[in-house]
């Protein structure tokens, strides 16, 4: 089954590129559900936003805008805010998707499609 | 003495070529072996740098390590001579044998920084917080090295 596998980065110089980073995601399936696990570090749980447009599935995390303590001595940090679009699966029931983020951490539990379990059929006669 | 000898024989041995050559072999390995073979901990490969900040202000410095989905107590903050070490491990939360893994882009591992203080701090006022996955450590200046306004009195 190949699920959730087209995924779209934002093309390099493009206006999506400019203004968001693409989260690390890491995809995993479980007997009932697939699980996707977004890096959001600074995202709190009022800046997530899961769109679910047609069979495409949006992620954005916002990072509160707050004043920074002090001066930048040394910087790695991006003040971006986070965007991925994923490629839902017909095989994926996208009414039952739910979210959490702790920590950092975006969870979407992607339940499979009822009919697409596995079923174990007893012998009868 | 002994331990200087010892070092200077090692420094002798270094070659940049015998690096490379390693770090050639780490590689075709690399290639050449099925992804689904690879250890997640590869020597080569191992660990991960988290993205560190640090900020000034007049009263303190403020160190921010984005650390996301970590166990705070699998974080070790070490203040030595004016040097801040951060160091722990993030794990694979689901090793569980029935699940796939469709991507893989999250870092785990080990993970070491470490940051020299352009100041001195007060060593035991040290705080740290650990919040949406950042962690964040203040330090505050020791009153010496702080900005003093300094009046002129008009005589």
């Amino acid at each position: 089954m190949n699920t959730i596998s087209r995924t779209e980065k934002p093309q390099a110089g493009t206006e999506t590129e400019r203004t968001f980073m693409t989260p690390g995601v890491d995809i995993i399936e479980t007997k009932d559900n697939y699980l996707l696990k977004a890096d959001m570090p600074g995202v709190e749980k009022t800046g997530v936003e899961v769109l679910l447009d047609k069979n495409e599935l949006i992620i954005v995390g916002r990072r509160p805008a707050g004043a920074a303590a002090g001066n930048y001595v040394y910087r790695e940090s991006r003040s971006r805010d986070y965007r991925r679009v994923f490629e839902l699966d017909p095989a994926i029931d996208a009414t039952r998707i739910s979210a959490q983020v702790e920590q950092g951490v975006l969870t979407l539990v992607l339940p499979k499609a009822e009919h697409l379990k596995p079923k174990k059929i007893a012998v009868t006669g | 003495m002994e331990l200087s000898n010892r070092y200077l024989e090692n420094s002798a041995g270094w070659s940049a070529f015998d690096q490379l050559d390693s770090l050639r072999r780490e590689m075709n390995r690399f290639f050449e072996s099925p992804i689904e073979a690879m250890p997640r901990t590869l020597e080569f490969f191992n660990g991960w740098v988290p993205v560190v900040d640090l900020l000034e202000d007049p009263e303190k410095f403020t160190v921010r390590v984005e650390l996301p989905g970590m166990d705070k107590d699998k974080i070790d903050i070490c203040l030595h001579e004016g040097a801040l070490t951060i160091s722990g491990e993030r794990r694979i939360a689901n090793e569980d044998k029935e699940v796939r893994l469709y991507r893989s882009e999250r870092a785990y591992g080990r993970f070491h920084r470490v940051l020299s203080l352009p100041k001195a701090v007060e060593g035991d006022k040290v705080k740290a917080s650990y919040k949406d996955g950042i962690l964040e450590v203040t330090l505050p200046k020791v009153e010496e090295v702080k900005p003093r306004q300094i009046e002129i009195n008009a005589s």
